[in-house]
C-alpha cells in the first residue's frame, strides 16, 4: 500500500495588489505519497472550504509541466526542490512524514500579485509582443523544404523554443531579471534562417521592453538555469548581450 | 431548424476551389470596418485570430489562462498530418482524406475531411516560416514519422512537443498583431454567453477572471475556438482549464450541437492512483511498438510481476488480435483493457490497470536501443508513478483524450446561428466517430489559418459594414443579466458538498455508462442518476469566495454545471445511435468477434440536437443531416 504522511503547510494569503498579504498555517493528516504538489493543495482546499475557510488561489492548467501556468516558490525554490520539473510534476514521494512547507508566489516587482499565488505575468507577453515572433503573414509562405535547415541548428532553436514561460527564472534570479526568457525566444529565432532575417530589430525591441517593465539586469548568477523546468540553457543570455551591444553601437 | 450542409457541388477535388471562387469577398478599406470576436487562443483561436488581423480585420481575442500561450493545444505531443509525400512513400491528398474518413469509421462530411487534406500541406509551410523547430533529417528537410491507422509516414513533429511549438507560432503571430493594435487581447476573461439579435450572433458577455466583473463586447461575427469537452468526465488527459461552457451556452441560445456522444479514449495513460487525483497524463501511443500488453491469468493474483510465469500472464491482445497483437487502433485496446479489469483481473492498488512491459523488447534489442526510443517517456513515467519501467512492467490503463462531437458547422464553419462560427475541437466537422492520431492539430490549424480567413468574409461582405446595436441594447442586458443570475445563484446554494466532488461523482456516471462500451440499460439509468446528481448540486454545492475577486471555484462550478446538462444530452445521443460507429460502441450492436457492428442503411447521420428547454428534464429535438458517401465505399473494419 502507499505511504500517507503529516505535512505541515505554511502559504501565503494575499487578497489583490494592494493587500501587505500575510502566511497562513494548516496542517494536512493524509497526504498520499503518489499525490502531486498540486493535488495536495487540491485537498488542503477541500478540508478548507468544507471548513468554511478560504481556499488558497494558485494558477494551474495542464498538470503536466507544459504549460507554464504553475509557478510556486516552494521552501524558497521556484518549482520546488526537484530539478527541471515544474512545481505540477513535483511528487509528494519527494517529502517525509512531518516535513514542513512554505509555499510563497514569484516575487518580483514586474509580477504583482493577483491574489494569494497567483501573479500577473502579463509582461512576458508585452516582451513577446515586442518582437519575439517572425513578421510573415497567413499565406505567404513558401514550400516548407526549400530551406534547408541544418540539423544541428534545428535541434539547438528546439532547445530553446521550448520555454514554457512560468516564470521561474524571474523569480529565482536575486535582480529579478527576466534574461533567461526573453534570450531563450531570441535565440531560438536567431537559429533559423527563417528568424535570422529580423535579429538585429528583434533583440532591440525585446530588450528595451524587458527593461520597461522593470525587471532587473542580469549580473550572471546563474540561478535562473538552475530552476528552469526544461533547462534553458544561459548561453541564450550571452547571445542576446551580444546581439544587443552590436545592434546598439550600429545605432540601428 | 433547417440543416443546410452549404457543401458546393461538383467533383470532390475542385469544390473548395469552387466556393472560393463563388464566395464574396471584403474589400480591402472595408475590412476594417468589421470587428470579429474569437473566442479561445488555441490552435484554432491563435490562428485565425492572427490570420483575420493579418487581413485588416479588428479582433476581440479571448482566453481563460493568463496568457493565450497557455492553451490546452500546448500540450499535444505526438504530431501533425500532412499529405507532404517527402518520404516518396505514396501519399497524396486522396490518401491522407480516405484514411481520415475510414478511421472516422464514415461518420464525417466528405466534403469537409477533403478539403481538411487539401490544406494540410500549407500548414506545414506556414508553421516553417513561422519559425516552428520541426524534427529534421541530417541533410536539412523536413523529418516524417508515421503514426496510427495510416500505412504512410506523413506526421510531422517537433520533439515530444509538436502543439507546444505549433501554439507558440500561432501565439506569436497573435502577439504580433496585438502589437499592430488589430487585436485587442482580453486573456484571463471567459465567455459566458453569446448574444443574438435578430437571429443574428452579434457579441458576447465575458467575466473578467481577476476583477469579477461582467462585460459586454459588440462584433459583426463571433468564432467559437473553445476546445473539447472531455472534462465531463472529470479525469481526461485535457488540461484543467478545458470546458463546455462557451459551446453549451451557445447552444442554449440556438446553436445546434453535433454528436455529443463521440468520444475518444486513449488507450495509453498513467492509471488513477487515488480520489485525489486530478488529471490523466498521457504516454505515446508508441509505446505499444515494443511494449507487451498483459494481466495475470488468475484473478487476485499479488505478487509482483516479475514473478508471474510466462504461462500464466494473459497477453490478450496478442491472444485475441493475432494478426495487429498490441497495435490494434486505439478503440480497440482501449475497450480490451476495460474488459479484463471489468473480469477482475486488472492490477495495481486500484485493479484498473494492464501492464505494458518491455521486458521482452529490452532482453531482444538490448537497453540502450530502448532507451533511445523511449528515454524521455521512461523517465516521465517514473517521475509520476514512481517504478522503474526498465525493471518492471508499467501499469496503464485508458483515460478520455479527445471528442469528437461539438457544435454543429456547415462547410463554412457557421453554426446554426448565422454570424456564429465554431473552429478546432469545439465544432465536430472533421472526424466522424473517430480522431486519427495527428490529426486535430491538422484540423485546428486548418479551420484558423486557412478556411475561417475566407469563409467569414462572405458572411461579412453581407452584413452593413459598422452596424452597431450599442451594448445598451436588451439583448445584451439580458444575457448579462442572466449570466449574473447563475453565478448569484451559485454562490447563494452555500451547501455541504464541494464543487469537486460533484464532478467527481459525475464524472464516474458518465466513465462507466457513457464511456468505452455503452448500453440501452445503463444509459438510461445514465440519464436518471444524472438528474439527479445535477438536482442536488443546485441545492447542495458549495462555493467559496466572492463574485467580485479572483475566484477559481466560482469559475469551476459553473463549467460543472454545464457539464450537468452535456452529460445528459451525450447520454440521449448515445440512446439513439443504436448501432456501433467508431468510439461509439453499443454492446448490443457487435460483430461475432466483438467488433462495432455499424449500421449504415439508418444512422449513416450526423445527429444534430436542438435545445428546447430544460426542467428537470433536458428536452432537445434531434435533427439529422444525412451524409452522402459519393466518393468512397463503405466498409467494415477488422483488425483480426
Ligand atoms: C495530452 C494530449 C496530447 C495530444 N496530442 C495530439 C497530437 O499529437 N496530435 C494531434 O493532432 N492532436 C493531439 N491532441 C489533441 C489536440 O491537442 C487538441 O484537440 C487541440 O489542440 C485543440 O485545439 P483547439 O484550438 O480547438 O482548443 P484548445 O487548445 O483546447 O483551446 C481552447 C481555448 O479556448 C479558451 N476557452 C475555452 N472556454 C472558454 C470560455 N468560456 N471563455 C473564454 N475562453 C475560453 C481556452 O482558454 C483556450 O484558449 C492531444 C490532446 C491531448 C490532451
Ligand atoms: S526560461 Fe525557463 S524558467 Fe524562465 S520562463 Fe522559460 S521555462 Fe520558465
Ligand atoms: S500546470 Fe502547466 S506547467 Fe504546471
Amino acid at each position: 500500500m502507499s505511504k500517507e504522511m503529516t505535512i505541515h503547510l505554511k502559504y501565503w494569503k494575499q487578497n489583490g495588489p494592494n493587500d501587505a498579504g500575510h502566511f497562513e498555517e494548516y496542517t494536512l493528516d493524509n497526504v498520499n505519497e503518489h499525490m502531486s504538489f498540486l493535488e495536495m493543495l487540491d485537498v488542503l482546499n477541500e478540508e478548507l472550504m468544507l471548513a468554511d475557510k478560504e481556499p488558497v488561489e494558485f494558477d494551474y492548467d495542464c498538470r503536466e509541466g507544459i504549460c507554464g501556468s504553475c509557478n510556486l516558490v516552494i521552501n524558497g525554490q521556484a518549482h520546488g526542490p526537484k530539478a527541471r520539473v515544474a512545481a505540477c510534476q513535483l511528487h509528494m514521494r519527494n517529502y517525509k512524514d512531518g516535513d514542513h512547507i512554505t509555499i510563497e508566489p514569484p516575487r518580483a516587482a514586474a509580477f504583482p500579485v493577483i491574489k494569494d499565488l497567483v501573479v500577473d505575468r502579463s509582461a512576458f507577453d508585452r516582451i513577446i509582443e515586442a518582437g519575439g515572433y517572425v513578421s510573415v503573414k497567413t499565406g505567404s509562405a513558401g514550400e516548407a523544404n526549400a530551406i534547408l535547415v541544418e540539423k544541428e541548428k534545428a535541434d539547438a532553436a528546439f532547445d530553446y523554443a521550448t520555454c514554457i514561460g512560468c516564470g521561474a527564472c524571474v523569480a529565482a534570479c536575486p535582480n529579478a531579471s527576466a534574461s533567461l526568457f526573453t534570450g531563450a525566444k531570441i535565440a531560438h529565432l536567431n537559429k533559423l534562417p527563417q528568424g535570422e532575417v529580423e535579429r538585429k530589430n528583434r533583440v532591440v525591441a525585446m530588450v528595451d521592453q524587458m527593461k520597461e517593465e522593470g525587471f532587473g539586469d542580469c549580473s550572471n548568477f546563474a540561478e535562473c538555469e538552475a530552476v528552469c523546468p526544461v533547462g534553458i540553457s544561459i548561453s541564450a543570455i550571452a547571445e542576446m548581450r551580444r546581439d544587443y551591444m552590436k545592434a546598439a553601437l550600429r545605432g540601428d | 431548424m433547417k440543416l443546410d450542409s452549404k457543401v458546393p457541388g461538383g467533383p470532390l477535388e475542385q469544390k473548395w476551389d469552387k466556393h472560393l471562387k463563388d464566395i464574396n469577398l471584403v474589400a480591402p478599406n472595408n475590412k476594417r470596418k468589421y470587428e470579429i470576436i474569437v473566442v479561445g487562443t488555441g490552435l484554432a483561436g491563435g490562428a485565425a485570430a492572427a490570420s483575420f488581423a493579418e487581413l485588416g480585420y479588428n479582433v476581440r481575442s479571448f482566453c481563460i489562462q493568463d496568457s493565450a500561450r497557455r492553451a490546452h493545444s500546448i500540450a499535444a505531443q505526438g504530431g501533425i498530418n500532412a499529405a507532404k509525400n517527402y518520404p516518396n512513400d505514396g501519399d497524396s491528398i486522396w490518401r491522407l482524406f480516405y484514411d481520415t474518413i475510414k478511421g472516422g469509421d464514415y461518420r464525417s462530411r466528405e466534403s469537409n475531411v477533403y478539403r481538411l487534406a487539401q490544406v494540410s500541406n500549407e500548414i506545414i509551410d506556414q508553421a516553417v516560416a513561422q519559425g516552428v523547430p520541426f524534427a529534421r533529417e541530417y541533410g536539412g528537410t523536413l523529418a516524417n514519422r508515421s503514426f496510427g491507422g495510416a500505412q504512410v509516414s506523413r506526421t510531422f513533429y517537433a520533439r515530444g512537443q509538436t502543439g507546444q511549438q505549433l501554439l507558440l507560432g500561432a501565439y506569436q503571430a497573435m502577439m504580433r498583431q496585438v502589437h499592430t493594435g488589430k487585436i485587442k487581447y482580453h486573456p484571463r476573461h471567459e465567455m459566458l454567453d453569446v448574444v443574438v439579435i435578430d437571429g443574428q450572433a452579434r457579441g458576447i458577455i465575458t467575466r473578467d477572471l481577476v476583477s469579477g466583473e461582467l462585460n459586454r463586447y459588440e462584433a459583426d461575427a463571433v468564432v467559437l475556438a473553445t476546445g473539447g469537452y472531455g472534462n465531463v468526465f472529470y479525469l481526461s488527459t485535457n488540461a484543467k482549464n478545458s470546458n463546455v461552457t462557451a459551446a453549451w451556452r451557445a447552444h442554449k441560445k440556438g446553436a445546434a450541437f453535433a454528436n455529443p456522444c463521440y468520444v475518444q479514449v486513449h488507450p495509453t495513460c498513467i492509471p488513477v492512483s487515488g480520489d485525489y487525483q486530478s488529471k490523466l497524463t498521457l504516454m505515446s501511443e508508441s509505446l505499444r511498438n515494443d511494449g507487451r500488453v498483459w494481466v495475470p491469468r488468475k484473478k487476485g493474483d499479488d505478487r509482483h510481476p516479475n514473478d508471474i510465469p510466462e504461462e500464466e500472464r494473459y497477453y490478450y491482445l496478442e491472444e485475441r488480435y493475432p494478426a495487429f497483437g498490441n497495435l490494434v487502433p486505439r478503440d480497440v485496446a482501449s475497450r480490451n483493457a476495460k474488459m479484463v479489469c471489468d473480469d477482475g483481473l486488472g492490477v495495481g492498488e486500484t485493479g484498473l490497470a494492464v501492464y505494458l512491459d518491455f521486458r521482452d523488447a529490452i532482453k531482444r534489442d538490448g537497453r540502450d536501443t530502448i532507451e533511445a526510443k523511449y528515454g524521455n517517456l521512461f523517465e516521465m513515467y517514473e517521475n509520476i508513478a514512481g517504478e522503474n519501467p526498465y525493471k518492471q512492467p508499467m501499469k496503464i490503463y485508458p483515460a478520455v483524450h479527445y471528442t469528437m462531437g461539438g457544435l454543429w458547422v456547415d462547410y463554412n464553419l457557421q453554426t446554426t446561428i448565422p454570424g456564429l462560427y465554431a473552429a478546432g475541437e469545439a465544432n465536430f466537422s472533421d472526424h466522424g466517430a473517430n480522431r486519427l492520431g495527428a490529426s486535430a492539430l491538422m484540423q485546428g490549424l486548418s479551420d484558423g489559418y486557412f478556411v475561417l480567413p475566407y469563409t467569414i468574409g462572405d458572411y461579412l461582405a453581407k452584413q452593413e459594414p459598422g452596424k452597431r446595436y450599442g451594448t445598451d441594447h436588451e439583448a445584451f442586458a439580458e444575457a448579462e443579466n442572466a449570466a449574473q443570475s447563475k453565478i448569484d445563484k451559485l454562490l447563494n446554494v452555500n451547501g455541504n458538498r464541494t464543487i469537486i466532488d460533484f464532478h467527481r461523482t459525475l464524472g464516474k456516471i458518465v466513465w462507466d455508462k457513457i464511456g468505452i462500451a455503452r448500453n440501452a440499460e445503463g444509459l438510461k439509468s445514465a440519464i436518471e442518476e444524472i438528474r439527479e446528481l445535477r438536482e442536488e448540486f443546485w441545492q447542495n454545492v458549495k462555493v467559496p469566495g466572492e463574485k467580485n475577486n479572483y475566484n477559481k471555484y466560482l469559475e469551476f462550478a459553473g463549467r460543472v454545471a454545464d457539464f450537468f446538462e452535456l452529460a445528459e444530452l451525450m447520454a440521449q445521443d448515445a440512446l439513439d445511435r443504436e448501432e456501433s460507429a467508431g468510439c461509439h460502441l453499443r454492446e448490443e450492436y457487435q460483430t461475432e468477434e466483438g467488433e462495432a457492428l455499424r449500421n449504415d442503411e439508418e444512422y449513416s447521420y450526423v445527429a444534430a440536437w436542438e435545445y428546447k428547454g430544460l426542467n428537470g428534464k433536458l428536452e432537445e429535438q434531434l435533427h439529422k443531416e444525412n451524409l452522402e458517401f459519393e466518393f468512397v465505399e463503405l466498409k467494415q473494419r477488422s483488425y483480426k
